[in-house]
């Protein structure tokens, strides 16, 4: 095989690493501070992905007011997902959140059918595209990229400068002490079910660059998604970061040795073993 | 429970006696409906064997696509009675649990880690069997090779009674197996493995053994249902056999059902599959969608105010009326065992 196909290949998964980790984001920030599933938290990004698809090609509005209309609607879905399924059942079996969202996910693809059909629809962009050696360079791809790490930088600091940020990742090491310390965990899970669900409308900005909106969207990425929470180590920003980018290549160079599924495969057998090996995430010892 | 006992005689023989009911055009349409109710309830019942004990597989789809695929196949490809073909398609679905399970056990893999790791287990199956296009086709799906006329040796019949009762019996095969597994004492020690699993182990329960033997009967039940809804339909595809989308639906008929009561998984099937119908017949192709709606609406209302599903909480209401509170006995009596 020409190794250039390879090298493209590399640079292909690199930028699908930059979407996965935007993705795998928000929900890894819910998964770690909340101890919850979101299983339908892909879809939430799939509603955010139509609203930028009607504010901007329906309606006609730039591109920016699609954008603002995206970040809001996630993160009222976030806070509404948290208010209306998760704290009922906050306090029972972890595996009663999973199955409650596991139904939202029906819902909302359900009803995204029922509402728009299952027609591909995508905000048409024309954006420049670079030839470096060979190999296309898409702006619509090296943008959400560069979002991508600027919104890991953006929540990191808020993770560890701002006041809420630091009760956040305290919540998300002890639960119990720190409703000792004084501060109201309800609060916490509130603020960050918010910011979850605004990385869920930035990922929905960003993703309708480069892929069409449709009803089925979060089969595409979501269980992915998990995975690269799960291997990155639960709340670990840095870690989630790392396994997005081992899950892309594996996936592109893979796919592109062998066949497309051979590369998903071969990529979720990777998240089995680890699970055995490194439950605590890639970046861990085991104990 | 002699009036349980009665409705359940009484809904049995209306089950056996069904198909001679007389309806006209609708015959065929009633057999087929009930027919995927009981192999779904009995999928459904083989998932609860280990959802009931907090071991949440989401991807029973694996063992149902081994099933229905191994037995197609060897059928298509080699000839193999399904008889034979049903028995590797278990061994198979055997196979896989034990290569996951004893990892998972081991390393104590729970809770939604469990279920993400089996998530994981189903999507490999499914993107396997699409891979596998020169034997499988792929996403297109395989139609079962016809064997020309009733065979009981390929086990294919134009007659939809005949699946009606072996489906009827299937299904009831696997209540016994709930059932038995409920009256024994293993159920008690897996209930204690599902609520803590190092305080059981402490007490002496094999902790590792108990949940893979569990866990491999679920499987074998599922490949043996995936099997029989082959034969059924006589058309496999990677979608609707393996892969998350059937893994959740088979978990989320039980949890609407109730999965810790025997019918539960039968009534949540019986259920969800009235809706679709229901709403199929009576808004045709226009509502695409709706039945979806309204049942993941239903699910998501479910869990969060009736966790033990419509059949269980019926029943517990129903036992709260039967038996009026009596007055606190002052000293505990005989607890149940």
């Amino acid at each position: 095989m020409d190794p250039i196909f390879l090298v493209e290949a590399a640079i292909n998964g690199i930028l699908l690493g930059g979407v996965l980790a935007l993705l795998a984001l928000g929900l890894n920030l819910i998964f770690g501070v909340l101890d919850v599933v979101w299983i339908a938290y892909v879809d939430l990004v799939m509603l955010c992905m139509y609203a930028v698809y009607f504010v901007v090609t329906v309606w006609g509005w730039p591109f920016w007011v699609g954008a603002v209309a995206a970040l809001a609607l996630g993160a009222l879905l976030g806070v509404s997902v948290h208010v209306l399924i998760i704290s009922p059942i906050l306090t029972s079996a972890p595996i009663n959140q999973l199955l409650a969202t596991g139904g939202l996910l029906f819902f909302l693809q359900s009803f995204a059918t029922f509402l728009w059909t299952t027609d591909h629809r995508s905000v048409r962009l024309t954006l420049p595209s670079w030839e470096v050696a060979g190999i296309f360079l898409p702006a619509t791809r090296l943008i959400p990229f560069g979002i991508s790490i600027l919104a890991v930088i953006g929540l990191y600091l808020f993770l560890t400068r701002t006041y809420i940020g630091t009760a956040i990742r305290a919540v998300s090491q002890d639960r119990e002490a720190m409703a000792l310390m004084g501060a109201d965990p309800r609060r916490v899970y509130l603020v960050t079910s918010a910011v979850g669900g605004l990385m869920a409308g930035l990922a929905g900005t960003l993703l309708i660059f480069q892929y069409a909106v449709h009803p089925f969207f979060g089969g595409q990425f979501g269980p992915l998604t998990f995975m690269i929470c799960v291997l990155g180590g639960l709340g670990n920003m840095v870690g989630a970061f790392v396994a997005s980018f081992i899950m892309s290549e594996v996936i592109a160079v893979g796919g592109v040795v062998f066949s497309t599924e051979m590369g998903y495969v071969i990529a979720f057998v990777i998240f089995i073993v680890m699970m055995f090996v490194r439950p605590g995430g890639i970046l861990t010892k085991r104990s | 429970m002699t009036v349980g006992r009665a409705l359940g005689a009484g809904l049995l023989a209306a089950l056996v006696l069904q198909p001679l009911i007389p309806l006209g055009g609708y015959r065929q349409y009633v057999l087929h409906v009930t027919i995927q109710v009981f192999i779904w309830s009995f999928i459904g019942s083989a998932w609860s064997l280990m959802g009931r004990f907090g071991l949440v597989s989401l991807g029973h789809g694996a063992f149902l696509g081994m099933g229905a695929y191994t037995s197609v196949l060897l059928w298509n490809f080699f000839g193999v009675s399904p008889w034979l073909g049903t028995l590797a398609g278990v061994a198979a679905a055997v196979g896989i649990a034990v290569v996951i399970g004893i990892p998972c056990f081991r390393y104590q893999v729970i809770g939604h880690y469990f279920g993400l790791v089996t998530l994981a287990v189903g999507e490999v199956i499914r993107l396997l069997i699409i891979a596998e296009r020169d034997w499988t086709a792929g996403s297109l799906g395989l139609t079962l090779k016809a064997a020309g006329g009733d065979s009981l040796w390929a086990l294919q019949y134009a007659n939809k009674q005949v699946f009606y009762y072996a489906s009827l019996a299937v299904l009831l095969a696997g209540l016994w197996v709930w059932h038995r597994l409920d009256r024994s004492m293993l159920r008690s020690a897996l209930e204690a493995i599902g609520e803590d699993e190092t305080a059981a182990a402490s007490v002496g329960i094999r902790v590792t053994r108990l949940k893979l033997g569990v866990t491999v009967l679920s499987a074998a039940l599922t490949a043996l249902g995936g099997s029989l809804y082959a034969q059924y339909i006589t058309y496999v595809n990677p979608d609707t056999l393996s892969g998350i989308g059937v893994s959740l639906k088979i978990v989320f008929a039980v949890v609407l059902g109730g999965m810790y009561s025997l019918l539960g998984p039968l009534v949540g099937t019986a259920l969800t599959t009235a809706l679709a119908e229901g709403l199929r017949i009576a808004f045709g192709l226009k509502f695409l969608g709706m039945a979806d709606t309204i049942y993941g609406f239903l699910l998501v209302v479910f869990i969060i105010f009736l966790p033990s599903g419509i059949y269980g909480s019926l029943r517990e209401a129903f036992r709260r009326r039967a038996s009026p509170p009596a007055p606190a006995p002052a000293v505990p009596a005989k607890t149940t065992a």
